[in-house]
């Protein structure tokens, strides 16, 4: 798997004010079955999308509006991710073109799922939140610049806001480098710890036999 | 690890020319995409049965003990571990899946990750974490007759909401918590992350040794003495401090539901269903909103005697052989309300040969529920078990979200005496009005 490489962008916003967004509703279980990362673009928000014969509902969803298309900020609500670990949400909103999300705060493990994927979590006060919130609705031309280097947000009129992130996670993604890769430079470390830690648990062989 | 949140894992070990670093501390099952019908049927769903022979096909290809599809000890990921004495206290034990959080119950860090680091666990058997902030929840006191372990952890999640555990590590304390078998202190964990905390535990104790004494992966003789005497040091300090705490008085609880579309969405059984006019916060409201619609409830009604068409007793929450019992009990010589299908599926294949063993089917089936084989089930909907659109379900499970239990489904998550009750009446039935629950 190529590492994401995150730099500078500037995309328009999408408004979710759904507070608690789920992973149940960002991608429905029934997708789960894929063996791949391929095609998940549909399956996002899918039932809040589609009708039970697969056309598009109308009005559309939010994210179908035509208005919208292009756009790769969602605005959600507090909580967005909450649920379950299935990667498969980054994956769909990667798919679909979601580079970054806005909220006031995101659920541990699909914070952590989005940022592997290089999609932004990005955690803003109340107020901000409430203005983009806002600007998403009422202004469709208007686009917000992401920066990562910096880790600064510029909203429409200019003002640039620093935002959290984390900073091992920043530099892997402003450099592309991957995690997994890191890890395994750290193999001494890893056999030191396993030759102190010798544990009790062994999968492979039972020591009581059923 | 299981067949939904592997295979990826398994197609970039493949992609980068990686081993499994140790297999012997890495174990598979197939339980979210099984049927639960009968064992020689063939699985029908084609991707379903494409994802359990991929895991199959990766589990011999990287020497990764399964217990699949046709194994004695097949069944939800986090009933068999503690069940196998796989899951020891001390332990860091990881799943993509986040319910892993239940084998917080024998004082092991467990925690739910995504597929990227599922991969980065087999080739390494390391992740790069963040030390989480501590919460402790303590529940002192005594349960009444009727409420159960799962009606502590509703009503936690209803106090915090769901995203009160947000950064943190739930440890429960309290003489409530030391009280409860492991079993229920696995429902309580389990549900850690409704509450928005990665994981819980609970701090070894001799309830956690006895339970794990003789189990197959338990070490014996004197690894086990030497075993337990670090396990027991396995303790927060007298006088340790928390980044937040709650208290929570167990004599005062009550049989809990969830009326809306969260698992924070919950009120004691006696309570009325709240009205958004309340909310003083306006986000809170629209979501509130939103919830009593899609369930089509009416602000200020009674929980009690709502009308279910489906009663789902239950996933790695409650579907161990100690809430089979319970709901057992309930249902023994009646028969279930007419018109409301009652579907029992046990956690564990294990499970379920102590349940035939103890002729809790026989009860089941002369209730006229449906005795199935081990899986997730209606928990998660994946496997063909499901609501139709508009039906309403009381379930053991864990999440009541939109369409969790089948797309247009409608939850009440509750204990599994709750849902046995239910059961007979065919509305949502307080337990405690049972013979023998008397308050
Ligand atoms: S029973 Fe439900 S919550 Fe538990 S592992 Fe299965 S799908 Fe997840």
């Amino acid at each position: 798997m190529a590492a994401p490489k995150v730099g500078t962008f500037a995309t328009g916003l999408v408004p979710l004010p759904a507070e608690n967004v789920d992973t149940d509703q960002i991608v429905p279980a029934r997708y789960l079955k894929v063996i791949d990362k391929a095609g998940l673009a549909d399956a996002l928000f899918h039932d809040w999308r589609f009708e039970a014969d697969g056309s598009k509902k109308s009005p559309p969803f939010v994210i179908d509006e035509p208005r919208y298309a292009g756009h790769g900020i969602l605005v959600a609500g507090d909580n967005f991710g909450t649920g379950s670990s299935r990667e498969h949400a980054p994956w769909a909103l990667g798919a679909f073109g979601i580079k970054a999300i806005l909220a006031t705060s995101f659920a541990d493990i699909f914070k952590s799922n989005a940022l592997k994927n290089g999609i932004l979590p990005i955690v803003l006060p109340a107020p901000l939140h409430a203005t983009l919130m806002q600007i998403a609705k009422d202004d469709l031309a208007a686009t917000v610049t992401i920066d990562l280097a910096t880790a600064t947000l510029t909203t429409p009129d200019g003002a640039a806001h620093h935002f959290p992130i984390d900073l091992f996670s920043q530099k892997m993604l402003l450099d592309g480098l991957d995690e997994l890769d890191y890890i395994r430079t750290q193999g001494g470390k890893i056999e030191a710890h396993e030759t102190s830690h010798p544990g009790t648990i062994n999968t492979l062989q039972p020591n009581t036999p059923r | 690890m299981h067949e939904v949140t592997s295979p990826q894992a398994f197609t970039g070990l493949r992609g980068r020319g990686l081993k499994v670093r140790r297999p012997d501390r890495t174990v598979a099952t197939a339980d979210h995409s099984i049927p639960t019908t009968p064992r020689n049927l063939p699985i029908a769903d084609e991707m379903a049965a494409a994802q359990v022979k991929q895991l199959e096909a990766n589990c011999a290809e990287f020497g990764v003990p399964l217990h699949g599809w046709e194994s004695p000890n097949q069944g939800i990921v986090h009933v068999i571990g503690p069940e196998l004495g796989l899951t020891q206290p001390g332990a860091t034990i990881v799943c993509g899946d986040s319910h892993t959080a239940t084998h917080g119950a024998f004082g092991a860090l467990a925690f739910g990750i995504g597929t990227s680091e599922v991969e980065m666990v087999l080739a390494t058997q390391c992740l790069l974490q963040r030390k989480p902030k501590t919460y402790l929840v303590r529940v002192d006191g005594t349960l009444r007759p009727g409420v159960s372990a799962k009606d502590i952890i509703l009503a936690l999640i209803a106090r915090i909401g769901v995203g009160g555990g947000t950064g943190h590590v739930f440890e429960y304390a309290g003489s409530a918590i030391r009280a409860l078998s492991m079993e229920e202190r696995m429902t309580i964990c389990n549900m850690s992350i409704e509450g928005g905390a990665r994981a819980g535990l609970v701090a070894p104790d001799e309830t956690t040794f006895a339970y794990l004494k003789g189990r197959p992966h338990a070490p014996q003789g004197a690894d086990w003495d030497a075993a337990v005497a670090r396990w027991r040091t396995l303790t927060s300090d007298e006088g340790a401090t928390y980044d937040k705490e709650i208290v929570i008085d167990a004599n005062t609880l009550e049989p809990m539901v969830t009326y809306g579309t969260n698992p924070g969405m919950g009120l004691p059984i006696s309570g009325t269903i709240p009205n958004p006019a309340d909310e003083s916060d306006p986000a809170a409201a629209r979501a509130l909103t939103r919830a009593l619609e899609y369930m089509d409830l009416r602000a200020g009604d009674s929980i009690i005697g709502r009308p279910v068409n489906t009663v789902f007793i239950g996933s790695c929450t409650n579907g161990r052989i100690s809430d089979l019992r319970l709901a057992a009990n309930v249902l023994k010589g009646h028969t279930v309300a007419k018109g409301v299908r009652v579907m029992v599926v046990p956690g564990s294949a294990d499970v379920k040969r102590q349940a035939e063993r103890e002729g809790l089917d026989t009860i089941f089936r002369d209730a006229g529920a449906d005795w199935r084989e081990a899986g997730c089930s209606m928990c998660i909907a994946m496997n063909g078990d499901q609501l139709a659109p508009g039906e309403y379900a009381i379930s053991t499970s864990n999440r009541n979200f939109e369409g969790r239990q089948g797309k247009g489904g409608r939850t009440f998550l509750a204990s599994p005496l709750t849902a046995a009750a239910t059961a007979l009446t065919g509305v949502i039935a307080d337990p405690r009005t049972l013979p023998g629950m008397s308050r």
